[in-house]
C-alpha cells in the first residue's frame, strides 16, 4: 500500500537521487575543475537532503558541513595542481575510457539487478524519537570500539599528512643546533613567536 | 506498492553513484580526479547505509554507526590523498598517477 | 527531552517561514543601521533600506570571461543560507522548524558559506575577488573548529541539540555565567564567518573590497544582505544559547529576547569596531595554539559540572 509518507518519500528520493547522480556525472564532465568540484559538493548536497528525508537529521548535516569543507579546500588543490583550472583551455586528462565505463556500467548493473531480485526484508521496529541521540548513545556505548578506532585513525592522519605534506621540520625552523631564538617561517604565525 | 520500492529506488540511486564513480576512479589521470571518483563510491555506500538503517532496521544504531564510519573514511583518504599529491608533486613535480607508476615497486 | 511543536506546526509552514523571513531581514538591517551608525560616530547615517532599493535596480556591471554560474550561485547561496540558518532559531519558545541536532545545523548552514563565499570570489574571474575568496577559507580553518566546539559546549549543558531545550535549561542559570569562554568565542566567530569587523580580511579594503569588488547590483545586494543576517541570527543565537532566550522578569519573553538580542547586537559591533583587522594568517596560529585548547578547557569544566548535577 502506498501511504501519503511513503509517496511522498519516493518522490523525494527520486528527484534527489537523479540530481545526485547528475551532478556526479557532470564532475567527469565538465572541464572546468571548479565547476567539477562543486558539481561533487552538489551531489553530495543531494545525499544529504535524502538522508534528512529518512530522519537521520544529524548524519545529514554533518554530511553537509563535512563535505562542504572538504570540497572548498578540495578546490584550493584543484585550482594549484590542474593545468586547466577554469576550463578555459579544453584538454583530455583520462586514460582507458572503455575499460572504465565497462567496469563502472557493470557495477552498476550487478549492483542494480541485486537490489530489484532480493526479497527486502521488512522491518519490524519503528524509527526511534530521537536518531540522534540512538547514534550517540551507541558510539558512546555499545559501539565505544568504533569510537576509539575513529579517534585514532584520524590522529594518525593527522600526523602522516602533515609529516607528508610539509618539507621544513625544526632544523630548517631553528638551525643546526636548535638555538634560534625565532623560527625563520616564510610566514610570521600571529602570536609573534 | 510498499515501502520496499522506496528501499530499491535509493539503493539503486546508491549504485548509479558508486557506478559513475568507479568510472572516474579508473579512467582519471590526474590524483585529485581519482580521488573525487572514490569520493563518489563513498558517497553512494553513504546513502545505502542511510536507507539500510530507515527502511530495515531503524531500532539498531549500527547502520548509523556505519556510515559515521565512512564519512571519517572519507575524511581520511581525503587528507592523506592530498598529503601524497603534495609530497609527490614536490619530489617530482608530477600529478598524474601514470607518471608515478614506478611506485608500485 | 521530547519533540517540541515548532512554529511550522503552529502556524502552518508558509506563514511561519514568512515571518522567520521578516524577522531575520528586520534583525539583519538593525545590524546594518547600528554599523552604519557606529562608524558614522553620530553624523548623518544613510538608511540601509535606501541602499537596498538603489541596489536592487542597480544594473550589472560584469568582467571578461567570469563562471556566470558559478558566480550567481554563490550569491544566492550566501543569502539563502543566512536564511536557512533562521530555520532552527528560537523566536519565543519554539523554532521555525526543529530537528533533533539544530546545532549542527546551524553550524552547517555556516559551513556551506564556505563554498558559497569561494564561488563568489571565484566567479568574476578577478584577482582581486579570488584573493578575497581564499582568505577566507584560510580565515575557516582559524574560527570553525572554536565555533564547533562553542556550539557543543551549550548543548553538553542541555543534552540536547534541539535549540528549544538549551533555552529550556536555561532557567535557572543563564549559560554565559558557567561558560564565558564558549560565548565570547561565538561571537567572534560569528563575526568570522559575516567576515566583518576585525575579520574582515577576505573583504579588505587592501584588495579592493575583495570577494564584494566586483559585485554589483542585486549580487552584491545578496551577498551584503546575507552577511548582515547571518549576523543577526548569530546575535539571536548567542541570546538563545547563552543568555536565557526569552527568559527575564516583568516583561513577557519575545520582548525580552528582542531586547537581549538588540544589546548583543550593539556590543558586537561597537567591540568589533573597535578592534584592528585581524590578518587570516595570524588568526589560524592564534585559533589553533591559543582559542581552541582554551574552548576545550571550557568544555571539560562544563562536563565536569554537568556530571556532577549542577545544571540539573
Amino acid at each position: 500500500m502506498l501511504t501519503a509518507s511513503t509517496g511522498w518519500l519516493l518522490a523525494a528520493a527520486a528527484v534527489l537521487g537523479v540530481l545526485s547522480v547528475a551532478s556526479g556525472v557532470a564532475v567527469f564532465v565538465v572541464d572546468s575543475m571548479a565547476r567539477a568540484t562543486f558539481a561533487l559538493l552538489g551531489s553530495f548536497l543531494a545525499v544529504a537532503a535524502v538522508l534528512l528525508a529518512l530522519d537521520l537529521a544529524y548524519l545529514a548535516v554533518v554530511t553537509a558541513l563535512m563535505m562542504t569543507i572538504e570540497m572548498a579546500i578540495m578546490a584550493v588543490f584543484m585550482i594549484a595542481f590542474m593545468m586547466n583550472p577554469a576550463g578555459l583551455v579544453p584538454m583530455s586528462m583520462v586514460h582507458n575510457t572503455r575499460g572504465s565505463a565497462v567496469v563502472g556500467a557493470g557495477a552498476f548493473v550487478v549492483l542494480t539487478a541485486g537490489i530489484w531480485l532480493v526479497d527486502w526484508p521488512v522491518r519490524r521496529t519503528a524509527v526511534p524519537a530521537d536518531p540522534t541521540r540512538q547514534l550517540g548513545e551507541a558510539l558512546m556505548g555499545s559501539h565505544m570500539l568504533v569510537m576509539l578506532g575513529i579517534g585514532v585513525a584520524l590522529f594518525a592522519t593527522i600526523l602522516a599528512g602533515t609529516l607528508l605534506a610539509t618539507a621544513r621540520g625544526r632544523y630548517d625552523r631553528f638551525g643546526p643546533d636548535l638555538t634560534a631564538h625565532r623560527p625563520a617561517d616564510p610566514v610570521r604565525g600571529g602570536l609573534a613567536r | 506498492m510498499s515501502a520496499e520500492v522506496v528501499l530499491q529506488v535509493v539503493l539503486t540511486v546508491a549504485a548509479g553513484l558508486v557506478g559513475v564513480g568507479l568510472f572516474g576512479a579508473l579512467s582519471q589521470q590526474t590524483v585529485v580526479m581519482v580521488m573525487m571518483g572514490l569520493e563518489l563510491v563513498l558517497n553512494g555506500v553513504l546513502l545505502a547505509g542511510g536507507a539500510a538503517w530507515y527502511f530495515l532496521a531503524p531500532g539498531l544504531p549500527d547502520a548509523q554507526v556505519l556510515v559515521v564510519v565512512v564519512l571519517v573514511v572519507m575524511a581520511v583518504e581525503m587528507a592523506m590523498g592530498f598529503a601524497v599529491t603534495i609530497a609527490l608533486y614536490r619530489s617530482r613535480q608530477v600529478e598524474m598517477i601514470d607518471m608515478a607508476a614506478d611506485l608500485r615497486g | 527531552m521530547g519533540e517540541t511543536a515548532t512554529l511550522a506546526d503552529a502556524w502552518g509552514a508558509v506563514p511561519a517561514a514568512l515571518v522567520v523571513v521578516a524577522v531575520a531581514l528586520a534583525l539583519g538591517w538593525a545590524v546594518t543601521a547600528t554599523d552604519r551608525a557606529v562608524l558614522a560616530g553620530g553624523g548623518p547615517v544613510p538608511g540601509p533600506g535606501r541602499d537596498a532599493a538603489r541596489l536592487l535596480l542597480e544594473q550589472r556591471r560584469t568582467t571578461p570571461a567570469p563562471d556566470r554560474l558559478l558566480w550567481r550561485l554563490g550569491c544566492a547561496g550566501v543569502a539563502v543560507l543566512a536564511l536557512a540558518s533562521w530555520a532552527v532559531v528560537p523566536l519565543g519558545s519554539r523554532s521555525l522548524w526543529s530537528t533533533s541536532a539544530d546545532l549542527v545545523w546551524f553550524n552547517a548552514a555556516e559551513a556551506v558559506l564556505w563554498a558559497a563565499v569561494w564561488l563568489v570570489g571565484w566567479g568574476p574571474n578577478a584577482f582581486a575577488a579570488l584573493t578575497g575568496g581564499y582568505r577566507f577559507l584560510a580565515q575557516g580553518l582559524a574560527y570553525e573548529l572554536p565555533l564547533m566546539f562553542a556550539l557543543i559546549t551549550a548543548g553538553l549543558a542541555a543534552g540536547s541539540l534541539r535549540t528549544t531545550d538549551v533555552v529550556a535549561a536555561q532557567a535557572g542559570l543563564w549559560f554565559v555565567v558557567t561558560m564565558p569562554v564558549a560565548f565570547v568565542v561565538f561571537l567572534a566567530a560569528a563575526a568570522a564567518f559575516a567576515f566583518w569587523g576585525p575579520f574582515d580580511a577576505p573583504a579588505g579594503t587592501d584588495v579592493a573590497g575583495g570577494v564584494t569588488s566586483e559585485l554589483s547590483g542585486v549580487d552584491r545586494l545578496l551577498v551584503s544582505a546575507g552577511r548582515a543576517v547571518f549576523l543577526g541570527a548569530a546575535a539571536a543565537m548567542a541570546v538563545a544559547l547563552f543568555l536565557g532566550g526569552g527568559a527575564g522578569p516583568w516583561l513577557p519573553g519575545p520582548v525580552w529576547q528582542l531586547v537581549k538580542t538588540l544589546a548583543v547586537v550593539a556590543l558586537l559591533v561597537r567591540a568589533g569596531r573597535r578592534l584592528p583587522l585581524l590578518r587570516p594568517d595570524r588568526a589560524v596560529e592564534v585559533a589553533w595554539v591559543v582559542v581552541i585548547p582554551v574552548v576545550l578547557l571550557q568544555a571539560l569544566v562544563v562536563a565536569v559540572l554537568v556530571l556532577a548535577g549542577f545544571y540539573g
